[in-house]
């Protein structure tokens, strides 16, 4: 608070002599200032509300007063048919929570199997176009690489166009009869019937290798479970269905996150880099050590967006598979759409958007303790000192 | 001092956005009626397509013609959405298309008028149908059509497999035996829709069904059904059947068009799409083969609601009688294929539409859907579990669908 007022008080002081209060600016050097600054700050703070005020409004209008009213429609039995801000609202309390969290029944099981498949695409897909993303950039930003702009504008491209069009694409290319099995059978390769294999991605590389029969789960994986799901299917990894989402989203993401890249690549000193070669780094040692702590930053805030795209992820899923095969592309995101419009259930359909706010905020703060510096800021400095040190 | 301030104006501004929202909601219960000469009606459908669409307006403007009103006919792009926001906006259209699946939602969240018994000639649609329509035995909304499922055979493959008219298959056997024959290697001899609305019949034939008549009981663990499920993963595991997806297509009809499938099972929405997108392929409907306990198919309508909300009741309920009248019914089965939901019309159009006999035929014996509020997800998890049956145990996934289903109903009241 004191920081505020001295802060703005200091800044309110110039504009003063030449404002319309130019008497008590005038009026002494040494203590009436702190008078005149608070009827000045007085006013600049009325006017300060008032240029944010269209913006506040909007905010508050289709934000704020929005997430208000969804959050008392998860604690209700609502059906979408009638006013839920009257006294006849069904008032129901957690019961929409603990039915999605902690009772046994259907409602649980879609939810936790869409929370299995979500997590099984962020554990893919968040790592995965990041690096593709930090390689682009890296390529991109070469200078020996010719025709730059050609093929950053190629890499950008997926992201840029409509997301819709491109899981149509993606429809025709993965068909059981698709482009893409026709490559695979060039090489010999019998391809999967992408969109309609449930079988998860772990148990059939499992499979493949001997170890077990994907079809027959094993007894004390399948008996057990957790949470309504059988440990079984909290193994199963993502299926081939949920994969081939997985290839659409990092293939149209990792070009957003390469421009950010590559913005950043841009600061990284050119000398700290020729210091590093110059001390016998080879290019990989100099990446890193030099850059990719540089980019650590950055580096924080591509992960972070792509966890929370990840975890939002619904278009895709809506044009190309509705959940289906087996409810393995069933996403938190998609599950509350069709809980909301689908099954009339607006109050667990809220109530899975709350929990998907959580989620999305617990995974944002492991990551941001994982990717904290723990070396920084002293080694850090200390290394890029030595480094410039020597090179002088 | 100032941050109160700001705190006030910030709740006052929202008390006032929350009354002004609230406000635009209406009452609950029905609206005040609008008693003039010309009223103003709103038609919402979700069309199959133009053809659908114009025979509507037309309808709904010789009507408005007649009456001195005027009607908007507004097809929508995705009905179950739209409605959902009107309704929960309190501003619905008067009139809309209610697919059974949300009809027991819409009956139960109070927002149909219940006009049925109101209806002249209401005993012309049949009983099957009438109780789609019923909700807590009101008879609430007409319906605008009806629908059966039949078999569908290709009738070029048919004959180069060496079969004629009497191996028409009468049993599950005679269903297993020309599937295999019918399929080669770039054939599947049955193509099926992996949903319990085309896999259905399997539980009637065998004796089951998914609740009991009345719909107060879960019977999905049924030995029957057990039977049925058992038969339908031996014909997926023998690779005479096969789901669309396999085929890559989108429905059961598609595949058969396409001469993917020599046989498919779908109601009669499939003379529209065969005149249309596949108009060179020969085929031939004849009914549902027989189970071990009798015939059966499953009938499919969607009706006419009108909105309890409306202002123009009357009026709506009167353009509903003119959209459900027998020869308004056989003009519209002209224009897009539908079947009429009246008996009386039922005639008329079979004497117009001979190769739709079996359909027509089928209406005496099908089974209609299940409606129960809130039963939308526990069928789309057993149509889920249908789509896995090759590897799946039928008593597992009947079992899930009986909890599933007795937890919907207990929730219920």
């Amino acid at each position: 608070m004191s920081q505020y007022g001295s802060g703005s008080g200091s800044v309110a002081a110039p504009p003063a002599p030449a404002g319309g209060d130019g008497s008590t600016g005038a009026g002494g050097r040494r203590r009436p200032r702190r008078g005149s600054a608070s009827g000045i700050k007085g006013r600049q703070g009325l006017w300060g509300w008032l240029f944010v005020s269209p913006m506040v409004l909007v905010l508050g209008l289709f934000l704020l007063l929005p997430i208000g009213m969804a959050l008392w429609v998860s604690l209700l039995n609502w059906d979408g048919q009638s006013n839920p801000f009257t006294g006849a609202a069904d008032f129901v309390g957690t019961d929409n929570y603990s039915n999605v969290l902690a009772t046994d029944g259907l409602d649980r099981t879609l939810f936790m199997t869409s929370v299995r498949n979500n997590l099984y695409f962020v554990l893919l897909a968040v790592p995965l176009q990041t690096i593709l993303a930090l390689a682009l950039a890296v390529a991109v930003n070469s200078r020996r690489v010719k025709g730059k702009s050609l093929f950053r504008t190629i890499f950008y491209f997926p992201s840029v166009t409509s997301s819709i069009a491109i899981s149509t694409v993606f429809l025709f290319l993965f068909q059981g009869s698709g482009a893409v099995n026709a490559l695979l059978k060039w090489v010999g390769i019998t391809g999967p019937k992408w969109f309609t294999d449930a079988n998860g991605l772990v148990w059939t590389i499992l499979g493949g290798l001997g170890i077990v029969d994907p079809d027959k789960p094993t007894a004390a994986l399948a008996s057990n479970g957790f949470l309504g799901l059988s440990w079984w299917d909290w193994l199963s990894g993502p299926s081939i269905a949920m994969c081939t989402v997985i290839m659409l989203i990092v293939w149209t993401s990792s070009g957003t996150y390469m421009l950010i890249f590559l913005a950043a690549l841009q600061d990284v000193p050119a000398e700290l880099e020729e210091a590093a070669l110059l001390d016998g780094a080879n290019r990989w040692q100099s990446f890193r050590n030099v850059t990719i702590p540089a980019l650590r930053p950055v580096i924080f805030l591509v992960v972070t967006l792509g966890l929370i795209g990840s975890w939002q992820i619904f278009d895709a899923v809506y044009v190309m598979s509705q959940g289906a095969p087996g409810n393995t592309t069933l996403t938190p995101a998609f599950l509350s759409y069709t809980a909301g419009f689908g099954d009339s259930e607006y109050g667990r359909a809220a109530a899975i958007a709350f929990i998907l706010l959580a989620i999305i905020m617990v995974m944002t703060l492991i990551q941001r303790v994982l990717l904290r510096d723990r070396d920084k800021p002293v080694r850090a400095g200390r290394r890029f000192g030595a480094v410039r040190r020597r090179a002088s | 001092m100032k941050k109160n301030r700001a705190a006030t104006a910030a709740a006052v501004c929202g008390a006032l956005l929350i009354a002004g929202c609230s406000s635009d909601f209406g009452s609950d219960s029905g609206a005040e009626q609008d008693s003039s000469e010309k009223q103003k009606l709103t038609v919402m459908i979700g069309s199959s397509g133009d053809a659908e669409t114009n025979a509507v307006k037309a309808a709904a403007a010789a009507w408005a013609k007649k009456t001195g009103n005027t009607v908007t006919v507004v097809p929508a792009q995705n009905l179950d959405q739209q409605l959902g926001q009107s309704l929960a906006g309190g501003k619905p259209p008067d009139v809309f298309y209610v697919g059974s699946s949300v009809f027991a939602n819409y009956a139960k969240g109070n927002s149909l008028y219940a006009y049925g018994d109101k209806l002249t000639d209401k005993d012309d649609f049949s009983a099957t149908l009438r109780n789609s329509f019923s909700y807590e035995d009101k008879f609430v909304c007409a319906p605008k059509d009806s629908s059966t499922l039949g078999l569908a055979i290709n009738t070029k493959m048919w004959k180069a497999a060496g079969l004629t008219e009497a191996d028409y298959p009468k049993s599950w056997d005679d269903l297993t035996k020309v599937a295999k024959e019918l399929t080669t290697d770039k054939v599947s001899g049955l193509v099926v829709n992996s949903s319990y609305n085309q896999l259905g019949p399997f539980l009637k034939q065998a004796g089951g069904w998914i609740t009991n008549a009345d719909q107060t009981e879960i019977t999905a663990d049924s030995p029957e059904n057990v039977e049925a499920l058992t038969y339908v993963k031996k014909l997926l595991n023998d690779g005479v059947l096969t789901y669309p997806k396999q085929v890559d297509a989108g429905w059961g009809g598609e595949a058969f068009g396409a001469q993917k499938a020599a046989m498919t099972i779908e109601g009669n929405w499939l003379t529209g799409a065969m005149t249309n997108d596949y108009p060179d392929v020969d085929y031939t409907v004849v009914p549902l083969p027989k189970g071990p306990a009798d015939q059966g198919t499953l009938s499919f309508s969607t009706c006419w609601g009108v909105a309890n909300k409306s202002s123009h009741r009357d009026a709506a309920v009167s353009l509903v009688e003119a959209f459900t009248t027998a020869e308004q019914q056989v003009t519209f089965a002209d224009a897009y294929g539908v079947m009429p939901s009246r008996t009386s019309a039922l005639a008329t159009y079979e004497k117009r539409h001979p190769q739709d006999k079996a359909f027509v035929d089928g209406s005496a014996y099908a089974q209609g859907p299940v409606t129960l509020p809130g039963f939308t997800k526990v069928l789309e998890q057993f149509d889920t579990d249908l789509a896995g049956l090759a590897k799946a145990d039928p008593r597992k996934i009947l079992g899930d669908l009986q909890t599933n289903g007795e937890q919907v109903l207990k929730s219920n009241g």
